[in-house]
């Protein structure tokens, strides 16, 4: 479990819309145990890439490979994929005609053998994990505010302790004070499950507190590293990223070697 | 117990602790302690009987893996066991697995149960018919109000004409009216075969079989023709407004809508409303002429009446009146219909279900209200003995 396996694989993608283009031979791995960040501007096609690993749109040329199977030609190795990961969307996409607890247990339901009581427990403890307060449980996504929605849809995508992680934006829209403990929460859960994490944001705190390495979308394809590493790049869109106002700040104890004004 | 054989194997030990002094036991879980394998260890700590084991310490050394389940497991064999033997402590963890243990510890002990328990059958029953009761009349309330806000904004927006939305109008009169009457022509078409048919085999007992003319100019211009359209357009048209507004409602447009100072009553149902005051006459006309067409077919067929001599039968003993009777209904039954529609569709709150839920609520509402009102009408009429 020590040397650094490959558990996301991703070469050559190319996806398409109509006429156009928005990943161009774009190649991209994560290795076992690591969180990866994903940056880039809006509409670079963040959330594309992921729905690309999660099956969900399919790339006009490249090859997928999640823990090791080609998860775009073998239904097999799709299948177990998909139980190994757990998925939060830019928008929550809970379940609006289940409440909060049963959104929750419908990945337990659906892989069987639980008791109602443990899954009633395991409801609970998943809502104290993303900081829930147990009240929500009964409550219907229409019910809860916006930051409230996020932090269910976690709970959700955590509900089975999967191997690996997609977060879509997981701290946009929470105060800042509850994004850091969620960048907490991410961290711990990684290190006491072994989680490997994929997580788009746009936050610096948290890629500065979170990640392990950082891919940015730029020019349809990922640029990857550390986050000292990708500030030595000269793309113009990472210079204004990660040297702008706030990035200096955030950043100022991360990598010594911030311009000083 | 003996150390798992499979990767994914977990069980637990109970051992003498020597170090704790006489008594002091150790509750150790050996293996991997996680989802897969919770509903075993559920059941073997179930039958764990907190009286003869007097563990004071969970020793995590013989641990492989924890997840949130398992750690739950042991969180809550912990405070069943603090219940009659003090602090339980966790000794001999992983560092991660401290931390996971820590953070699911915080989680509250159980005040009330999730989902609160059901009360009796007989309670939830009487309890259901009151709320349905209840439930009907201010519907019926919000409904009528629904009526007047609709006629108060048709009023304002007849007074400035350059705010009414004729592209909607128009695009709504072809979604509601051209494309129904491939639909409204078939049906109406086979309902004149059937009745022609009936009546002739019933008719021809008596040798009258040349009145089936009048059966089927009567039924289908006074009754039948308006009752079968507006039955197709209120499936058709009113299903589709209440979706179309009640996804619009879910989506948040329609409060992005009023803050924009767009009424939605204005953009989204006088346009609907006018569409199927314009078209349901419209279609009851053509939906007349197949009916009538289709009895004709029959009578030719069946009974051999020639076109001519069936027109002539219809012209002279089926009064225009019958016709008048069946189109004046329509702009009615068109009113009840679009406003039940756009008023459930703004009645869906939040969830999915609830547009699923308000659609077919909406179908089946503009029917019955549809047959209602054709009932007062013919009672109406009745009285003034057209
Ligand atoms: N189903 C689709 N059909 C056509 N174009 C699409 C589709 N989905 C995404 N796109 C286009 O792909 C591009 C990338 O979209 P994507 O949602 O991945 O952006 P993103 O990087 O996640 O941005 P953001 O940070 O705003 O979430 C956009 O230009 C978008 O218009
Ligand atoms: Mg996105």
């Amino acid at each position: 479990m020590a040397q650094p396996e490959t558990i996301i694989e991703v070469t050559g993608l190319r996806t398409q819309f109509g006429r156009s283009v928005i990943h161009d031979d774009l190649d991209f791995t994560v290795r076992r145990g690591e969180v990866m960040g994903v940056v880039g501007g809006s509409g670079t096609g963040k959330s594309v890439l992921l729905k690309e690993i999660i099956g969900l749109i399919t790339p006009a040329a490249g090859t997928i490979r999640v823990l090791g199977g080609d998860v775009l030609n073998d239904e097999a190795a799709m299948q177990r994929a998909r139980e190994s990961w757990g998925v939060l969307f830019q928008d929550g996409a809970l379940f609006s005609s289940l409440t909060v607890a049963e959104n929750i247990q419908v990945p337990m339901r659906e892989r069987g053998g639980l008791s109602q009581t443990l899954m009633d427990d395991l409801a609970r403890v998943k809502l104290a994990l993303v900081g829930l307060p147990a009240d929500a449980g009964p409550k219907f996504p229409s019910e809860l505010s916006g930051g409230m929605r996020k932090r269910a849809g976690l709970a959700r995508a955590l509900a089975l302790d999967p191997a690996l992680l997609f977060l879509d934006e997981p701290t946009a829209g929470l105060d800042p004070i509850g994004a850091a403990d969620f960048d907490t929460l991410i961290r711990n859960l990684q290190q006491s499950l072994g989680l490997t994490v994929v997580m788009v944001t746009h936050d610096l705190d948290s890629l500065v507190a979170v990640t392990d390495r950082i891919s940015a979308l730029v020019d349809k394809k990922v640029v990857v590293g550390t986050i000292a590493e990708l500030m030595e790049q000269d793309h113009p869109w990472l210079r204004s990223y990660f040297h702008g106002a706030r990035a200096r700040q955030v950043a100022g104890m991360a990598a010594p070697n911030v311009e000083k004004r | 117990m003996t150390e798992p054989a499979a990767p994914h194997a977990a069980s637990f030990d109970i051992a003498e602790n020597s170090a704790a002094g006489a008594g002091g036991r150790l509750f150790q879980p050996v293996g991997a302690w996680i989802l897969a394998q919770a509903s075993d260890l559920d059941i073997q700590l179930a039958r764990l009987d907190p009286a003869t084991t007097p563990g004071l310490r969970i020793d995590g050394g013989r641990l492989t893996q924890l997840d949130t389940a398992g750690a739950w497991l042991l969180v809550r064999l912990a405070r069943r066991l603090e219940v009659q033997h003090g602090k339980v402590e966790f000794v001999n963890f992983d560092p991660s697995h401290a931390t996971l243990l820590e953070r699911v510890a915080e989680v509250e002990p159980e005040v009330e149960p999730l989902n609160a328990a059901r009360p009796n059958g007989l309670t939830t029953f009487l309890a259901r018919i009151g709320a349905a009761t209840i439930g009907v009349g201010t519907q019926a309330r919000d409904l009528v109000g629904f009526l007047g806000l609709a006629m108060i904004t048709l009023g304002r927006s007849l007074k400035q004409p350059h705010r009414f939305r004729l592209t909607a109008l128009v695009s709504q009169i072809e979604k509601t009216g051209l494309d129904a009457m491939p639909i409204v022509g078939l049906l109406t078409f086979l309902i004149g075969v059937v009745l022609a048919y009936q009546g002739a085999e019933t008719l021809r007992g008596f040798g009258a079989e040349i009145y089936t003319v009048n059966l089927l100019g009567v039924s289908i211009l006074r009754e039948l023709g308006i009752l079968i359209t507006a039955i197709i357009v209120a499936g058709r048209s009113g299903s589709a407004f209440t979706a179309q507004i009640g996804t619009m409602k879910v989506n948040q447009e329609v409060d992005a809508m009023q803050t924009m100072g767009l009424d939605p009553v204005e953009v989204l149902v006088l346009p609907r409303m006018l569409a199927l005051i314009v078209t349901l006459p419209l279609l009851t006309f053509f939906a007349n002429i197949m009916g009538l067409l289709g009895g004709g077919v029959i009578c030719m067929v069946l009974l051999d009446i020639s076109p001519d001599q069936y027109m002539r039968q219809l012209a002279n003993t089926t009064d225009i009146s019958h016709f008048w009777v069946g189109m004046i209904k329509a702009p009615f039954f068109a009113v009840i219909i679009a406003l039940v529609g756009c008023f459930e569709g703004l009645r869906v709150s939040g969830s999915a279900e609830s547009v699923g839920r308000l659609t077919t609520q909406s179908v089946v509402e503009a029917i019955f209200l549809v047959i209602i009102a054709d009932a007062a009408f013919s009672i109406l009429f009745q009285l003034m003995g057209i």
